[in-house]
């Protein structure tokens, strides 16, 4: 093999599977707040905060997606058709969410029900990303190079605690967003939000990290033994700091901190996740370089993301840029 | 009568990829259209040129944003219905897709936002240039999602190991046999698609009396582009007949309804395919024309379906119908092109209701084209995806079972038709508002309010109407 390219795919991946998550995770998080709050101008206001990037923010699934498949082959064709209903329920709410978010300035008689659509599919989407990763997290049954269990299989207990919690997770990016771009009687209601969401995001946290080592004892030792559990320690420590941060910056009316301290809780526990699995992409059956696609196959889209990739990202930051500022009702920014 | 997951994710495949190929088979050739449109407001400064591109990049965008939305769907596919097909073949394929994906994503996030919302913010220079890359860009889409099909249809550059594909040559895989030819009937279809929608937007346009000298330009644009591509592509199509007829002769007998090898070899003109009887019920046949068509000579042979063994026949009702509606529609294309050009050699185009009536009429005869073209290449390549070497059913996912794949398939069918029905009223109510002069003087800060799809929207309505 001239050149092992699965640590930088897998580094790519994780930065596209993160990027999304945050992104347009809090988007989703603002779509099903919408449905909390009164008031037309308020409501609109709350659409303008993430109007001018939602659709770009979604378009990062079909990366990860894509990058999957072509990276990680064997992942790809074992963990798809296990949350076969998931995947569908989150395309199709997807889809519907984007078209409600066109057509609710289209038919302003329709728009309650397009309103309803809206909410209705982040709810949706967010929760089937949830069971996504729980079944990851839970493992699948494989046989071979096929996964070997049935459709439902995602339907138990930790999948659907984790779609809920996600719902949360994402709530709390999306409140803290509203935060960041909202004053008034609408942030400080976002900030209340905010603190709800909080508390149940870290009540998972907590959750998942008593379960998974209870349910692994794979994942059990690679937390606990020594000298593991030494080198690993800052990660359960960082994260409680940030926590109890994220709650100050709540209290003490910060702006842009919160969504920050948000994003980090994200970090960490992607971390976490990724610590307790590795080096697995199936999990408890192949590790990454035994799912990764040959390496002439690795280089050739390598190419062509390393390239894109960067405009890509410095296009992203100049329309966030252009977008700065409070979110206004009526007109637009600034 | 029990649910078979191969033939339910073959229909869930066909549901979702027929519905989605409408929007690129539109939006490639429209944003080609609109590069020309800009680039000419850019030399002449001629305000026609302004009011033209901007109705059409409105549409654009709606369909643009529903092709991408549909397209999110598509390479989840391969996963949740076709994990076998993926763990196979993906090592070659997953690149060409990926490519496909990126590039999508990439005018999303690029040169489209600069399109719709930077007509004040940039130059008139930088405009253009991004107008033509977005026009680019759907085409380089074209090429590697074509590419992908035409590795499928025709595969070479790879090796076999341990039952899975690897790649050994990129260039043979991608330029395979059948892409060349597949690319530039396809392509041209899609040219050919979007002028005959811009034709009979303009026919309605002119038959209401509205913005009479843009939808005059539409026309004559439209006219001039299809006399030189719609003869282009009979020829074409020839051309990818005989390639077909070279790779994937078993293709070609199901379009030509041929069971029985026969020399000189006649061509069906329509009858009843009966797949179990092996036969040709009712049919209509002209002597020796088949060979003349397929063979260029007048006693060619043309291998018939009892040459292959009957796992390795395609049914012949798709293809051997899909071939014959969109060869029909090709004719009554040439003949609608040819009537009006003769009507604009004399002079008498825009007073002659009955033709305006008739290129409203044949508008979406494109997109018909294509889906029957698509279906015939597609059917007519089973019982393979990737041909010869993997059958389709050994491609589906094996955890699935025939309900599951119901369900889901109920899904698709539910929200598709939600989807592209609203969709199509919306581009509808676009094409009723007509060009118009206001978005020329709509004010800076109603462009930048910041709703995708929106400022395009409320500064046509807040600027005063004409």
């Amino acid at each position: 093999m001239p050149f092992d390219l699965v640590p930088l795919w897998t580094i790519l991946l994780g930065f596209a599977v993160f990027y999304y998550v945050v992104f347009d995770g809090f988007d989703l998080g603002v779509g099903m707040l919408y449905s909390l709050v009164r008031g037309d101008t308020a409501r609109a206001t709350v659409m303008n905060s993430i109007a001018p990037v939602w659709d770009g923010n979604e378009t990062w699934l079909i990366f990860g997606g894509l990058g999957l498949l072509t990276a990680f082959p064997l992942a790809f064709a074992i963990i798809i058709p296990a949350v076969y209903f998931p995947i569908l329920m989150m395309l199709l709410a997807l889809v519907f969410r984007g078209v409600a978010f066109e057509f609710r300035f289209k038919h302003p008689a329709l728009r309650r029900i397009w309103d309803g659509a809206f909410c209705g599919g982040s709810l949706v989407a967010t929760f089937a990303q949830g069971v996504v990763l729980g079944s990851l997290i839970q493992g699948f049954k494989v046989d071979g190079r096929e996964f070997s269990g049935t459709s439902f299989d995602w339907l138990a207990p930790f999948p659907l605690a984790i779609g809920l919690a996600l719902v949360f997770g994402y709530g709390l990016l999306g409140a803290t967003w509203l935060v960041f771009k909202t004053e008034g009687e609408l942030q400080d209601w976002a900030r209340r939000t905010a603190t709800i969401c909080l508390l149940a995001v870290l009540i998972a946290i907590a959750g998942v990290s008593i379960w998974t080592p209870l349910a692994h004892p794979d994942v059990a030792r690679r937390w606990f033994s020594w000298p593991n559990i030494a080198l690993l320690s800052p990660v359960p420590i960082v994260t409680a700091l940030i926590a109890l941060g994220e709650w100050e910056a709540l209290r003490r009316r910060h702006e842009l901190t919160p969504f920050l301290g948000a994003v980090a809780l994200f970090l960490m526990s992607f971390v976490g996740i990724a610590i307790s699995l590795w080096p697995m992409i199936v999990p408890y059956h192949y590790t990454l370089w035994q799912a990764a696609s040959s390496a002439s196959t690795q280089a050739f889209l390598l190419i062509g993301t390393l390239f894109l990739l960067p405009i890509i990202l410095m296009y992203t930051a100049w329309s966030y840029w252009v977008f700065r500022g409070k979110a206004r009702g009526t007109g637009g920014y600034r | 009568m029990t649910l078979d997951p191969v033939l339910l994710s073959r229909l869930q495949w066909a549901w979702v990829i027929a519905w989605h190929i409408l929007l690129p088979a539109f939006t490639v050739g429209l944003a080609s259209y609109i590069a020309v449109l800009e680039g000419l407001y850019f030399l002449t400064g001629r305000d026609i040129w302004f009011r033209i591109s901007g109705f059409w990049t409105r549409i654009f965008a709606v369909s643009f944003g529903m092709g991408v939305v549909s397209g999110i769907i598509m390479p989840f596919q391969f996963g949740t219905n076709w994990s076998r097909f993926t763990d196979a073949a993906a090592d070659v394929i997953s690149p060409l897709l990926s490519y496909e994906g990126l590039m999508a994503f990439f005018l999303e996030a690029s040169f489209l936002g600069v399109l719709l919302f930077g007509r004040r913010l940039v130059p008139a220079w930088a405009h253009f240039f991004a107008a033509a890359m977005v026009a680019f860009g759907t085409l380089l889409s074209s090429f590697w999602i074509l590419a992908t099909n035409s590795w499928m249809q025709t595969p070479q550059g790879y090796r076999m190991v341990g039952g899975r594909f690897e790649p050994v040559d990129w260039i043979a895989i991608i330029f395979n046999p059948s892409f060349p030819y597949r690319l530039m009937h396809n392509v041209n279809a899609f040219y050919i698609t979007t002028a005959f929608v811009v034709m009979g937007v303009g026919a309605w346009l002119l038959r209401r009396g509205r913005a009479t000298e843009d939808a005059r330009m539409m026309m004559r644009m439209a006219l001039d582009l299809l006399i030189l591509l719609v003869p282009l592509q009979i020829f074409l199509g020839d051309q990818h007949g005989l390639n077909t007829l070279e790779h994937q002769p078993a293709k070609l007998a199901a379009i030509e309804g041929r069971y029985d090898t026969v020399q000189p070899t006649p061509l069906t003109l329509f009858g009843i395919p009966d797949d179990a009887a092996a036969t040709m019920r009712d049919a209509i046949e002209i002597p020796n024309l088949g060979s003349l068509i397929l063979t260029h000579s007048w006693d060619g042979t043309i291998k018939g379906l009892k040459e292959w063994p009957a796992d390795q026949r395609p049914p012949v009702g798709p293809p051997f119908f899909g071939f014959r509606i969109m060869v029909g529609i090709g004719v009554i294309m040439l003949i609608v092109v040819i009537a009006g050009q003769v009507l604009q050699l004399r002079g008498r185009l825009w007073e002659s209701v009955w033709f305006l009536r008739l290129c409203q009429w044949t508008a979406p005869l494109g997109f018909l084209a294509v889906i029957a073209g698509w279906i015939t290449t597609e059917v007519g390549r089973q019982p393979w995806t990737v041909y010869g070497v993997l059958r389709t059913a050994d491609s589906v996912s094996p955890s699935l079972t025939g309900a599951n794949v119901a369900w889901s398939l109920v899904f698709y069918i539910i929200v598709y038709l939600i989807m592209f029905p609203t969709g199509i009223a919306f581009m509808a109510s676009l094409v009723r508002r007509g060009p118009q002069q206001a978005e020329f003087e709509a004010p800076l800060d109603q462009i930048e309010c910041g709703l995708p799809h929106e400022p395009f929207e409320s500064a046509a309505r807040a600027a005063p109407q004409p």
